[in-house]
């Protein structure tokens, strides 16, 4: 049966190799399979991407199938490919959860395809298994940091702050006029993670090896101060007393517009927030500023950044040519034209040749000097260790409403942390 | 009966040859019923068995003995969990059981519109498990949801039913009882129903009050539909899941957390072998507390 599969294979690869010789350009025919999450950004953008494709080549139709994310969408993709049913095209996160789903086993590398000559090799390194490349951009890239609503800015003559105490004396003033000063949306719970994992930068600024000695079980939040930095800050902020009355209940939507809104100040959380403010409130996109969150110190201030989540293709695909030519195209300039079409621009792009538009919301804005020449950022511990405990939004949710210590919560998570490292087989666990 | 009639079987051979020649059903007709059985509750059975000792990524297994068990009784979480599930059983059975033998009493009784009042408390029963539990989570909003907003026209500042970690639990125990006590009191309704009338005239002869008709009649002869709800329910509150995960997902943080609830937690990052030697740990917790708790209640129900 292997023989059989193999040689069938070979046979489908060395035909498809003549036909894409024969006719570089040719148009392409067949069914794909397209599975995303069910973000209304994602669907929208989806759904352009292949309205654009198919029309250029009217004998393709691809179905866009839709999947819960979070928790529930890693359920299904990991089944799905487990049992060989996956689609064969999908969109998955990359770094640490990438690592999860076997992809040397699961996926069809692109390494050597053409349109990867024009992918930054920083986003190439967090799609990569075993030596080969597995993983197109599905979007520009993001940065953790805090959301601010400007009009309070304004009226009560804040400064963005560069340091953490410069950040709690706003706080503390913006309290002071009988506002709202931090939101915090523990109804859905990866929210609260924001101010542990976008406190990175600053770790990073204190200890440049904690990645790898986190990853090798020599580092460990609750004994490395710089990392337990991040929870302490979580706990300050309940502390203080600066959370909306409903922090326990409110949801992701309901913090995107209160701070768009100005129902509250600040809002940690991650910048693809832009585009979903855009779609929900268009009225007060221009209201909403962004900075980094910031560490201990002014002098270091800096942006941790995410990767964009990426689009695979199965290796179980019955039509492999027909899905690089369309994961190409939308890892192409004209992909990122299209999405900055449908769904505007959030970021700057992983691929040579993508441009942003000229209007880029207020917030995208402030983002962007972090990344460009005398900005500093540095990426996500998920996007240098495969090693991430499931159970860290549950912590943080626990840290942040003061049901349990930072201190405990740290050390809390470095328990959990052990079960995915020994999971995935790692040395030293 | 299984147990009884494979006793007889080992004790008598003859007997059995004859009940087999008695057997009006030839052997293969067995064999449906019988491969059906093995491939989808014996074959899975003892593969779960297999895989509860191994670190299983779905795409390959590597043997690890009882580690995921030494694991899984590491888990912070567990004892918590654990002691939850208990709490949550308890609470709820024992709610039920109270009320639903109130309401069984008073929709046995002379009232207005009684076929209407017994449908009205059965429909939550036949809602969604999953709706129910949204609809409740708008309504315990701690700001804006129509609990305390009601609450507070009164002049009373609601708590977070479901935000504070000391009520979360009680809350959706609370939306438990009020989804389940329907069946709980359409068990006693049949139960008070079954009460032969003679007792009672005999209690009236004897001068009795309405409060010793029920200490003294009722309550004794509902002791097999009491045992039907304790067991239904006590075995239903320790394996709850659904309605929790509707409406907290075991928070705020673990405050909320059933064995299920960390289970399914387990499972869904990834950790299968280690969610499977939870599955095996719940079974064996489910057995141990309820047979005994079915035996008591059935033998109890032998000395009447």
């Amino acid at each position: 049966m292997t023989k059989t599969r193999i040689s069938a294979l070979l046979g489908a690869s060395v035909l498809g190799m003549l036909l894409t010789a024969n006719a570089v350009q040719a148009q392409q025919s067949g069914n794909l399979q397209f599975l995303i999450d069910n973000g209304p950004q994602s669907v929208a953008v989806a759904e352009a991407w292949v309205a654009a494709y198919t029309e250029q080549n009217p004998d393709v139709t691809i179905d866009i199938e839709v999947r819960p994310g979070g928790g529930e969408g890693d359920n299904i993709v990991k089944t799905r490919l487990a049992t060989g049913a996956m689609a064969d095209v999908f969109f998955y996160n990359s770094g640490s959860l990438f690592q999860a789903i076997n992809p040397v086993q699961n996926l069809l590398p692109v390494t050597n395809e053409p349109w990867q000559a024009g992918i930054q090799e920083s986003f190439k390194s967090v799609v990569s298994a075993g030596g080969e490349v597995y993983g197109t951009p599905f979007a520009p890239a993001m940065g953790g940091g805090i959301f601010y609503n400007k009009p309070i800015y304004e009226e009560l003559g804040l400064q963005v702050p560069k340091s953490w105490d410069e950040f709690m004396a706003n706080n503390e003033k913006i309290k002071a006029a009988g506002k709202v000063a931090v939101i915090q949306t523990y109804g859905e719970t990866w929210t609260s993670q924001l101010f542990v994992l976008a406190d990175f930068f600053n770790v990073l600024a204190a200890e440049p090896d904690f990645a790898e000695r986190f990853t090798a079980n020599q580092a460990k939040f609750a004994t490395s101060p710089a990392a337990l930095r991040g929870f302490e800050k979580l706990q300050e902020v309940y502390e203080g007393g600066y959370l909306n009355a409903d922090f326990g209940a409110a949801t992701y939507p309901d913090g995107l517009r209160m701070v768009a809104t100005g129902e509250g100040a600040h809002y940690p959380m991650l910048t693809f927030g832009v585009g979903a403010i855009a779609e929900t409130v268009p009225d007060n996109l221009q209201d909403v500023g962004f900075f980094a969150q910031p560490g201990d110190s002014a002098d270091s201030n800096g942006l941790t950044t995410w990767m964009p989540d990426s689009i695979y293709i199965a290796k179980t695909t019955q039509n492999p040519e027909l899905a690089k030519d369309f994961v190409g195209f939308i890892g192409s300039p004209e992909g990122c034209d299209i999405r900055n079409e449908a769904v505007g621009a959030t970021g700057p792009y992983m691929i040579e040749g993508c441009e942003l538009p000229e209007d880029v919301p207020p917030a995208v804005a402030d983002m962007l000097p972090y990344f460009q020449e005398g900005g500093q950022n540095a990426p996500a511990l998920e996007f240098l260790s495969p090693v991430k405990g499931p159970a860290l939004e549950q912590i943080t949710v626990e840290v942040g409403s003061g049901i349990r210590p930072a201190a405990e919560g740290a050390a809390l998570y470095d328990e959990d942390v052990r079960k995915q490292a020994q999971q995935l087989g790692l040395e030293g666990w | 009966m299984a147990v009884s009639s494979m006793g007889n079987v080992a004790g008598a051979p003859s007997q059995r040859a004859q009940a087999q020649k008695r057997s009006p059903y030839p052997g293969w007709f067995y064999l449906p019923a019988a491969i059906i059985y093995a491939v989808l509750f014996l074959a899975p059975t003892f593969a779960s068995l297999y895989f509860s000792l191994t670190r299983w990524t779905l795409f390959d297994s590597v043997f690890i003995g009882f580690d995921n068990f030494a694991q899984f009784f590491r888990e912070p979480f567990l004892v918590k969990g654990l002691v939850n599930t208990l709490i949550y059983a308890v609470v709820t059975s024992g709610l039920k059981v109270v009320i639903g033998m109130a309401l069984a009493i008073m929709l046995t009784s002379q009232i207005v519109a009684r076929g209407y009042l017994r449908s009205v408390i059965f429909f939550p029963v036949l809602v969604s498990t999953v709706g129910v539990g949204i609809t409740f989570t708008v309504l315990m909003h701690p700001t804006q949801g129509m609990i305390n907003e009601t609450l507070a026209l009164f002049g009373i500042a609601g708590p977070g039913w479901l935000v504070d970690p000391r009520l979360a639990l009680f809350s959706v125990a609370l939306v438990d009882v009020w989804k389940g006590v329907g069946l709980a009191t359409v068990i006693y309704i049949a139960g008070v129903v079954a009460i032969p009338k003679d007792y009672y005239e005999a209690a009236r002869i004897d001068g009795a009050t309405k409060w010793q008709n029920f200490r003294y009649v009722t309550l004794p002869l509902m002791r097999p539909a009491t045992a039907t709800v304790i067991t239904l329910s006590f075995i239903g509150g320790l394996r709850t899941f659904d309605l929790i995960w509707a409406m907290t997902k075991g928070g705020p943080g673990f405050a909320s957390d059933t064995i299920a609830s960390v289970i399914y937690k387990q499972y869904q990052a990834g950790f299968y072998g280690l969610s499977t030697a939870g599955n095996v740990v719940l079974f064996v917790l489910i057995a141990v507390l309820v047979v005994p708790l079915t035996m008591l209640l059935n033998r109890k129900q032998g000395h009447e």
